[in-house]
């Protein structure tokens, strides 16, 4: 088997090419961009386009100079600002990751136990939302949530209250956002495990005397962790830098870090402080991207052993 | 074995899906409303339907979302394909395990860290080299691609991963040189899941608003722009007519896609 496999590796049509193209490719677009980032991110910030100054300069005894400024980061470090900007992205992430295990594991299980046509049914209204507009599915919450909005409408008209209530612009519709956005990549890794379990299990420990409550935590639980562990890095990795939902539903005092990384770019155009604050953001997820990328191995080596 | 739901867990079940439609059905309803203001309800009409076809701004930016994702979800199947094929057939090759995590990383990043690196490489390129030349369409592809080709190589990987290597074994014992393995057995086999990547690709690139707000040059707002910077200055019904539009496709396109792979089986 494995002299085949050499040779079939040998025999492929310059297999060079084959992995040098999309690595060139991920290397061009995706890794030398964190680089210049890091780069720039030590710049100074000057007026004029672009609107950084050049680490490197050549001067006229042909002597290369490379300044590295700690400003930027010296200056997210002094504005306290940015310092609760992050530790909101981060509580806000985990308020909203753990809300989608919340909803999402027991529907994952509900389908999994769901007989097989109708799983794929539901399967599919799962999927279903992933592929309209993201975008448009926050702005269908602005008109649920906001003070003439449907709940407050509806409220108002059965007298249950007489001014509306503040249910848009603030930290609780931003969660409310993350989990109904993120839903599905939850409840995907984690149908993937839970319909992988041998139910039998189950109902050998229901024969020998356990509760419900203690067969789930015993057999079911620890057997569905894997997923559980991909589907809640699944939402908070990209849930920690969303800038779309706390634009939308956060309102003014919501300051998520995405928000700040594109106000700084688009509104102030400072660039380098822009970069800055990005690095400090990738610094947060290594471990988290990390884990996942452990995880998304593992998985894939498990796939390919098949 | 079928356990039967427990009242518990089919209410929540419920309360699931109901979360994830109800808000989806409030934009197609208030779509047909006639009123200006969007939560009263005055009586059906397709007025904003009409509105949306004779708004030209709007129309320009679905042209040059299509283009983009036309082109981004084909060069990222293309790329995705490569990337997979040296994954799963290649063996322990230098560098795998890095290439590994460089396929995938592109999934999970924070839209706002790929956006803002993608434009400090444009404008450093166009400084040192001249290329690309300012910003549009073009750099918007370029950035789509990278994200898109992270998914289109996880499904196909997967694909590659399930197929019988025996039957390329055999053509290559029998002489068959590989690229002709490839194109008369291997691509065959793969074909569905090129296609559900081709269709995820184009999917996420219509979708993407942040990538896209920070590699996009003058003139050159995607759909998502467009339709941001109008929900930025409030509700309109307008909006909910197109949602009604973009939903109704997706659920159409999804229902065939799934009833065609059922028949298949």
């Amino acid at each position: 088997m494995k002299s085949i496999l050499k040779k079939l590796k040998l025999n492929f049509t310059s297999p060079f090419w084959v992995t040098a193209i999309p690595f060139g490719w991920l290397l061009l677009f995706f890794l030398i961009p964190f680089l210049i980032v890091l780069k720039i991110s030590f710049s100074d910030l000057r007026f004029g386009l672009p609107p950084y100054a050049p680490l490197m300069e050549w001067t006229n005894e042909g002597l290369l100079i490379i300044k590295i400024n700690l400003t930027n980061y010296t200056f997210i470090g002094t504005d306290s600002l940015y310092l609760f900007a992050y530790l909101d992205s981060l509580a806000i992430a985990l308020l909203g990751t753990i809300g989608c295990l919340c909803i999402g594991y027991p529907m994952a299980y509900g389908i999994a136990k769901a007989s097989p046509s109708k799983r794929t049914i539901l399967l599919m209204l799962v999927i279903l939302p992933f592929w309209t507009s993201f975008l448009l599915r926050v702005y269908a919450w602005i008109g649920i949530l906001s003070p003439q909005g449907y709940i407050n409408t509806l409220l108002i008209k059965l007298d249950l209250i007489s001014t509306p209530l503040s249910l848009i612009d603030n930290t609780f519709a931003t969660v409310l956002g993350i989990i109904y956005c993120y839903l599905p990549f939850m409840i995907l890794p984690l149908y993937a495990f839970l319909e992988k379990i041998d139910y039998a299990l189950l109902e050998a420990a229901y024969d020998l005397g356990a509760r419900p409550f203690q067969a789930f935590i015993r057999i079911i639980w620890p057997l569905s962790r894997p997923g559980v562990i991909a589907g809640s890095l699944l939402v908070f990795i990209p849930a920690v830098g969303e800038f779309v939902i706390p634009e939308l539903l956060g309102g003014s005092q919501t300051l998520m870090i995405g928000k700040v990384i594109w106000n700084e770019f688009f509104t102030n155009r400072t660039w380098p402080v822009a970069a800055a604050l990005a690095v400090i953001m990738l610094v947060f997820l290594i471990l988290p991207i990390a884990i996942f990328q452990r995880y998304q191995e593992q998985r894939v080596r498990f796939l390919d052993a098949e | 074995m079928q356990n039967k739901l427990s009242p518990f867990l089919k209410t929540v079940v419920t309360f699931g899906y109901a979360f994830l439609y109800l808000p989806i059905l409030t934009l197609i309803i208030f779509s047909f409303n006639s009123s200006r203001q969007v939560t009263v309800w005055q009586g059906f009409s397709t007025r904003w339907y009409t509105a949306l076809l004779q708004d030209e701004a709007l129309l320009k930016s679905l042209w040059i979302s299509l283009q983009v994702a036309a082109s981004a979800a084909t060069l990222a199947v293309i790329l995705g394909t490569l990337a997979a094929i040296s994954l799963v057939r290649f063996g322990r090759f230098k560098g795998r395990g890095f290439f590994g995590i460089l396929t995938t990383a592109p999934m999970i990043m924070p839209e706002v860290i790929t956006g803002l690196s993608l434009l400090l490489l444009f404008v450093g390129l166009e400084q040192i080299i001249g290329w690309p030349h300012g910003r549009g369409i073009f750099t918007i592809t370029l950035a789509h691609t990278t994200l898109c080709m992270a998914y289109v190589t996880i499904v196909v990987r997967g694909r590659l991963a399930d197929m019988d290597v025996s039957l390329e074994e055999a053509a290559l014992d029998l002489g068959a040189r590989p690229i002709k393995v490839f194109i008369t057995i291997i691509l065959p086999i793969i074909f569905p899941a090129l296609l559900s990547g081709w269709l995820l690709a184009f999917a996420l690139s219509l979708d993407d608003l942040v990538i896209a707000s920070f590699v996009a040059g003058p003139g050159s707002s995607t759909l998502p722009m467009v339709i941001f910077s109008s929900i930025r200055f409030g509700i309109t019904p307008q909006i909910n007519a197109l949602a009604t539009l973009i939903i109704t496709t997706v659920a159409i396109g999804v229902m065939v896609a799934g009833w065609l792979m059922h028949r298949k089986k």
